[in-house]
């Protein structure tokens, strides 16, 4: 593999099978892309730009919704990416003691 | 046409091993049933923490579960070893497995006087059960009579890139010689459940799996918290899996792309004149997840992992295959096959898939797991319901 796997070709992010470093260029598909951040092995590279709120893909399905605006280049992680299920601290106050 | 050599069981059924159980019916008997089976070569028990004070569909699954044990075909003999007096009655578990055809022995703590008194007649009985069913030989059967439970844990992205799909191609080729599997944890079809029940061959089936999915979904969301943090675990999240939805997706790769024949409670038992793939409500958590499929009649699980983990079953072989290569070469204790190669490009997923086949073929016959050679048994009961 090339150092990163693009599952689908809507998944507007790869995942990368090495570390990659910050200021390192990368070829996508043929594009050129500078790495923003260090991204730790098999993490995921974001190789478009996702504005807040908008869909997250991988495997061409949705995998969640930026919480922030994600540039091309950056780290896809939980600090940029919310997921839509499951989200019980939306839905009310905690139960239990 | 796969031919193996297994043992041939009363109903039809076929084991890949002859295991003498002893099963507790509950808490209160855990211990007793553990010394007992600790006295006889080969015995192994279900030490756990229910049996008694539970009501409804709670208690119902747990009595599933341990006859589900009980019926297993890779099981020979039964010991059920009961305090007396608790919820889940020792006749009850003993009298469901008997129904299997195999023979089937209680012990019962209270009647007999004591712990030491109950331990020694167990002992007697354990020791006579194991004479038994040692006499049995493996004889030829087809490969369509296996059920393999599908598993997934401490997963990482490799899982959903590397193992899951290697094993997905194993699945299908068991389900192209006529056999059955598994695809089991319900919270791990949450963001993925449009797909499968789209390979379910009813629309009554598809309801039926995305009602499941809800229903632990909204069950979750009931706590008041984010799911993550629990599901992806910390450590899915360190490898590199940012929400549920990812987590699923690269989950559901295990089943393959047959459809789906059946969808099935936890610890219900597959259909022997329906095979094919089918889905179990179980949680996201491996032991009772592997607990349940095998409940439900699986002979031989396969059990994916990116960061590796050491999981076995008392009564079934678990065959653990990584899609991290750095994980393979640190976990050699615990992982049998490494579906890493598809990551450094050594090999691509068909060939993958047919290794895992193969391997499965080879641990049916009798090769150990590495999980069965370190003596790995763990076994937990997925709890719907309280504790009164």
């Amino acid at each position: 593999m090339n150092g990163y796997v693009h599952a689908s070709e809507r998944d507007n992010l790869v995942t990368c099978v090495k570390a990659m470093r910050a200021g390192e260029r990368v070829l996508v598909d043929g594009r050129e892309i500078e790495v923003k951040d260090d991204i730790p092995k098999f993490h995921k590279l974001a190789i478009a730009e996702i504005p807040k709120g908008g869909a997250v893909y991988k495997y061409g399905e949705v995998m969640g919704v930026a919480s922030r605006d994600i540039h091309v280049g950056e780290w896809a992680h939980i600090h940029n990416i919310d997921s839509t299920r499951g989200r019980g601290d939306k839905a009310g106050k905690e139960q239990g003691t | 046409m796969i031919t193996l050599k297994g043992y041939r069981r009363e109903n039809g059924s076929w084991g890949i091993r002859n295991h003498l159980l002893v099963i507790p019916t509950s808490v209160c008997a855990s211990e007793t049933a553990s010394r007992i089976a600790a006295l006889v070569p080969g015995a192994v028990a279900i030490p756990h923490q229910h049996g008694c004070c539970q009501v409804g569909a709670d208690y119902r699954q747990t009595v599933r579960t341990l006859v589900g044990f009980g019926r297993n075909p890779n099981v020979g003999a039964v010991l059920v070893v009961g305090l007396g007096c608790e919820g889940i009655q020792p006749a009850v578990v003993a009298g469901q497995i008997r129904e299997s055809g195999k023979r089937v022995e209680t012990v019962i703590i209270q009647e007999c006087g004591g712990t030491l008194k109950a331990i020694a007649k167990g002992a007697e009985l354990c020791a006579e059960l194991a004479r038994e069913i040692g006499a049995q030989q493996r004889e030829d059967f087809d490969v369509s009579e296996l059920v393999l439970g599908l598993e997934c844990g401490g997963s990482d992205p490799t899982s959903g890139i590397a193992a899951n799909p290697s094993v997905g191609k194993a699945s299908n080729l068991l389900i192209d010689a006529g056999g059955t599997s598994i695809l089991s944890e319900t919270t791990e079809l949450i963001g993925a459940e449009h797909l499968v029940a789209a390979r379910c061959v009813t629309k009554e089936l598809a309801d039926r799996l995305v009602f499941m999915v809800k229903r632990i979904e909204d069950k979750s969301i009931s706590y008041g918290v984010d799911l993550r943090g629990t599901q992806p675990t910390p450590g899915n999240i360190e490898g590199g899996l940012t929400t549920i939805e990812e987590k699923s997706l690269g989950c559901v790769y295990k089943a393959g792309d047959k459809p789906v024949v059946g969808v099935l409670e936890y610890a219900e038992s597959v259909d022997p004149a329906n095979k094919g793939l089918y889905f179990m409500d179980t949680p996201g958590e491996d032991i009772d997840s592997i607990t349940g499929m095998v409940a439900g009649g699986a002979q031989i699980v396969v059990f994916t992992t990116g960061r590796g983990t050491p999981t076995g079953c008392p009564i079934a072989p678990v065959v653990k295959v990584t899609g991290n290569p750095d994980t393979y070469a640190k976990m050699t204790d615990n992982i049998d096959i490494n579906a890493g190669k598809v990551i450094t490009g050594e090999a691509n997923l068909d060939q993958l898939g047919r290794e895992i086949f193969d391997c499965l073929l080879k641990v049916a016959n009798g090769d150990l797991t590495k999980a069965e050679s370190l003596g790995h048994k763990e076994f937990g009961i997925y709890r719907i319901g309280d504790t009164f």
